[in-house]
């Protein structure tokens, strides 16, 4: 394609979208461009909590009797009710990005407010796990500090518990922050059919978040 | 299919519709089932305990991919996404294999010049692993047992 055909072809339409930056062709090349990218953050994502389900995996190996001692502090309806609210936050969101893409503007906002909604009882239902756990001494490391009867490895299931879910908790708040922005963006008609890339990229990033839970519900609650 | 036609026009946007409520509210109810099934298996004993750990990670898994393909529209999306996402899990898969291949073909996971505790107690038996070095408050109640002489 030479640069003649280009410009030919930008002047001829005088009313392009005014969210097509200059540097791409097309909306549509614009929004596949993004979302590579986004496959490729979460790529990175995908390989930080990789790291952390191997090193889980392997102690959990070499401590097998302490690891299914410890997850008896752990409230498995908790969990169970932390994975339903991820999930159907993970429906609200997807409904988002449906909503945006039929121009919808009333459900894509309602879906973001559910979806905000939903993070925030996540949080809310682990600041509860995470206090019971500080206030028994069930904490990582040199702080554990719990007084009944134990095995000596558990602090190593504290350990894993609290950084990954902990991870995950963060990757939750940083999900909230970026769902109020594009809640503000939302209420001023920033999306519509031709232009929700933010919304999906969002989407797609909150589905991760959900992914990983799916992984954590099972390996800290559920282990038998 | 006129809205294939129609994304082509040069007023871009027009990408192809997939999914819908319908699907999408599908998908969350097998989710939820999923979840019911995998909490219903942890209180069935499958025999063995690893037995039990890979059925839950089966049914997360199928899970994980019924998310990615309908809510992360992988099944409807360009093939190069997710060639991303199945090359991470390659890599993953390699990460994960090769620690754990090591430490299962020795019977001590310690490097041979290991100087620190020679065992930590585990509930009574002596456990090796990447653990051992960590220090260890000893539970009330419990004899701490001083770290044997290495050798």
């Amino acid at each position: 394609m030479s640069s003649h055909a280009v410009t030919a072809d930008h002047d001829s339409h005088a009313h392009h979208d005014p969210n097509l930056q200059h540097h791409f062709a097309e909306m549509e090349q614009q929004f596949e461009c993004s979302k590579i990218g986004m496959w490729l953050f979460l790529a990175t994502e995908v390989l930080l909590f990789g790291g952390l389900f191997v090193g889980y995996g392997l102690m959990q190996g070499q401590h097998p009797e302490a690891f299914k001692s410890a997850h008896h502090h752990l409230d498995w309806r908790m969990g169970a009710l932390n994975t339903i609210v991820l999930l159907v936050s993970s429906f609200t969101m997807v409904m988002a990005v449906w909503s945006a893409q039929t121009n919808n503007q009333k459900a894509l906002i309602r879906n973001l407010i559910l979806t905000i909604g939903c993070a925030c009882t996540f949080m809310v239902v682990k600041y509860f796990e995470y206090s019971h756990k500080y206030h028994e001494g069930l904490l990582p490391g040199a702080f554990y500090s719990y007084t009944g009867p134990h095995q000596n490895a558990e602090f190593v299931f504290f350990s894993f518990y609290f950084m990954m879910t902990g991870l995950h908790g963060i990757h939750v708040t940083a999900g909230i922050v970026v769902l109020c922005y594009l809640l503000v963006q939302a209420r001023k008609g920033a999306y519509n059919a031709s232009y929700y890339t933010p919304i999906d990229l969002t989407g797609l990033y909150w589905h991760l978040v959900d992914l990983i839970w799916i992984y954590l519900f099972p390996l800290f609650y559920l282990i038998s | 299919m006129s809205q294939h036609t129609h994304s082509h026009d040069s007023h871009g946007g027009g990408h192809h519709l997939h999914g819908g409520p319908k699907v999408y509210g599908t998908v969350l109810a097998a989710l939820l089932a999923l979840t019911l099934i995998t909490i219903g298996a942890s209180k069935i004993d499958f025999g063995s305990p690893s037995a039990n750990v890979i059925i839950a990670l089966v049914i997360a898994t199928i899970k994980a991919t019924i998310v990615a393909l309908w809510f992360m529209h992988l099944k409807y999306d360009k093939p190069v996404n997710g060639m991303i996402f199945a090359s991470t899990l390659f890599f993953l898969a390699l990460f994960f294999a090769y620690p754990y291949i090591d430490t299962n073909s020795r019977t001590d996971v310690k490097p041979s010049n290991w100087k620190g505790p020679a065992y930590m107690p585990d509930s009574g038996s002596a456990v090796r692993g990447i653990g051992a070095n960590f220090p260890v408050a000893p539970a009330p109640g419990t004899k701490p047992v001083a770290p044997a002489e290495h050798h």
